[in-house]
């Protein structure tokens, strides 16, 4: 368990709601659900959800601290924002999964393998470093994420595709090289330090 | 037509030899015909997109956002900000709904901006837009169809709206489930919009298209398998993410479940710029891994006067 992890535990013990409340984006929300079910049906990848939204909601209201945190289910959200627009208590849905995921990879306890929470972290990595996406070191990196030999088997999986952006002027071949950058890069980098700085005063992150 | 003009947040995806650079270089040529200047804001940066709330937090995220109004302020006073990419509209305009709801969350960011050498006036007075809504509540359909010199004759599209330019915002007038305003578009450029589309508002899986594939491609395919059904020969999408997922993707589709889909999927300012007389080149056509080659005749034709 992460040294952040058992201070959270300790600090709202039974609490997981007021945990939720507290340190969690729009997580003041989640006590308007009504449990009707609509941003379950109306999910896209509702099927692959361990746990639908709706449960979820319930189960932050049960206690169900580890369950909820190491699932997988808030990582299958898309962004389609239809359970935003659905729920008939205008809960901002979306936000909440967002939420929750960032908390749970925060607490260092989301699952380990989830692909998006990896894809999320390169994504993340990649923008910050010079401040726009660099799109071809970012897919080799989502390639690679699992080693070399399966690096190279992903790569020529995905080598027609990428030939085909290639080809139509939309990859840049010497993307490895440079590109993404904005000149105030190091100008960015020491406001997001001043973000991420005042994020953990304001959530009780900073040790 | 009067001369409008505005700040304007092109996007990653958007720049030179990256994945909607076509996008780009229609809206140019579809801004020409109508006379929009596009002031582009200096030095603008990622909005995080819809992946970055898992490592970027709640702050940083906004905070990146907020530089780029930051800059508008400084160097388009008083214009409102443009977006052509519906996460970079979405993200923007998500921030600055979250900042003129709080103050705390407002002193933090500009606290944040002060250390990129930023002073953040924000009265919030700016609207963050996205293209279509400049084109449907500035200039009108009226307005629109009035530079078409080659109509779009006979050629029958699905208008794929997909998720972030419809929702949580959307455009005014338009209801989530069944938006008409692509629709509207295809027909004022003289084609023929399946009307009974009905995958039109269904996510293709967005970021995840890279991390889940396989759920991502399932998508895909119902939102390709419905412009089949209801007999169109081309895809015509918003939506830079739309664009890649559903163009890129048709071979390995293909592939899994046996389909032969070979379905072109263009810009709504493809289309535009076509209908107003640009060339395949300057429609960005030639940025299609999947041609059309009906558009691609259409732009080689004389305009009719």
């Amino acid at each position: 368990m992460s040294e952040l992890n058992k201070v959270m535990v300790e600090k709202y013990r039974n609490d997981f709601l007021k945990e939720v409340e507290a340190n969690v984006e729009e997580g003041n929300w989640v006590k308007m659900c009504m449990q009707c079910g609509v941003c379950s049906g109306s999910c896209p990848f509702g099927p692959y959800w361990e746990h639908p939204p709706q449960e979820i909601f319930m189960m932050v209201r049960a206690g169900k601290r580890e369950e909820v945190l190491t699932s997988e289910s808030m990582w299958m959200c898309t962004s389609c924002y239809n359970c935003i627009v659905r729920c008939p208590r205008e809960l901002p849905i979306t936000h909440i999964m967002h939420g929750l995921a960032n908390y749970a990879h925060r607490l260092g306890i989301a699952p380990k393998m989830n692909p998006t929470r990896r894809f999320a972290k390169l994504f993340w990595q990649n923008i910050i470093k010079g401040g726009r996406v660099n799109e071809l070191k970012l897919s080799i990196g989502l390639y690679f994420m699992d080693g070399f030999s399966n690096g190279v088997k992903k790569g020529l999986e995905m080598l027609p595709v990428g030939l085909g952006l290639l080809k139509t002027g939309r990859l840049n071949p010497f993307g490895l090289l440079g590109g993404g950058k904005c000149k105030g890069a190091s100008d960015i980098h020491k406001m997001l330090k001043k973000a991420q700085e005042i994020e953990n005063r304001r959530k009780g992150f900073a040790s | 037509m009067a001369k409008k003009e505005y700040s304007f947040y092109p996007g990653c995806s958007s720049e030179r030899k990256s994945s909607a650079s076509n996008y780009m270089v229609s809206v140019e040529s579809m801004c020409k015909t109508l006379d929009i200047k596009l002031n582009e804001i200096p030095d603008w940066n990622c909005c995080g997109a819809s992946i970055g709330y898992a490592e970027g937090g709640e702050l940083p995220r906004h905070a990146m956002n907020a530089r780029n109004i930051a800059l508008s302020e400084k160097h388009n006073p008083g214009q409102n900000i443009v977006a052509t990419c519906a996460a970079c509209w979405l993200g923007a305009k998500e921030t600055h709904e979250r900042l003129s709801a709080s103050e705390q969350l407002l002193a933090d960011t500009k606290e944040a901006l002060k250390e990129a050498g930023l002073d953040m006036d924000y009265k919030g007075e700016v609207e963050i837009r996205h293209m279509v809504e400049v084109l449907i509540e500035d200039f009108g359909y009226e307005q629109l169809a009035k530079p078409v010199v080659k109509p779009l004759e006979g050629i029958k599209i699905a208008g794929y709206v997909g998720c972030q330019t419809n929702r949580p915002f959307g455009v005014a007038g338009e209801s989530f489930e069944n938006p008409k305003y692509l629709d509207k578009l295809t027909e004022i450029m003289g084609a023929e919009p399946v009307e009974k589309y009905d995958q039109k508002v269904t996510c293709c899986g967005g970021a995840l298209a890279f991390s889940e594939p396989e759920k991502s491609q399932a998508q895909i395919k119902k939102i390709i398998e419905s412009a089949y059904d209801f007999g169109a020969e081309m895809i015509v999408t918003p939506c830079p993410v739309c664009q890649m997922n559903v163009e890129v993707y048709q071979d390995q589709i293909n592939k899994k479940y046996g389909t032969k889909f070979h379905i072109p999927v263009t810009y709504y300012s493809q289309l535009m710029a076509v209908a107003y007389g640009s060339s395949a080149k300057e429609a960005g056509l030639d940025g299609n891994v999947i041609r059309s080659a009906r558009l691609e005749e259409i732009a080689a034709k004389p305009a009719k006067k």
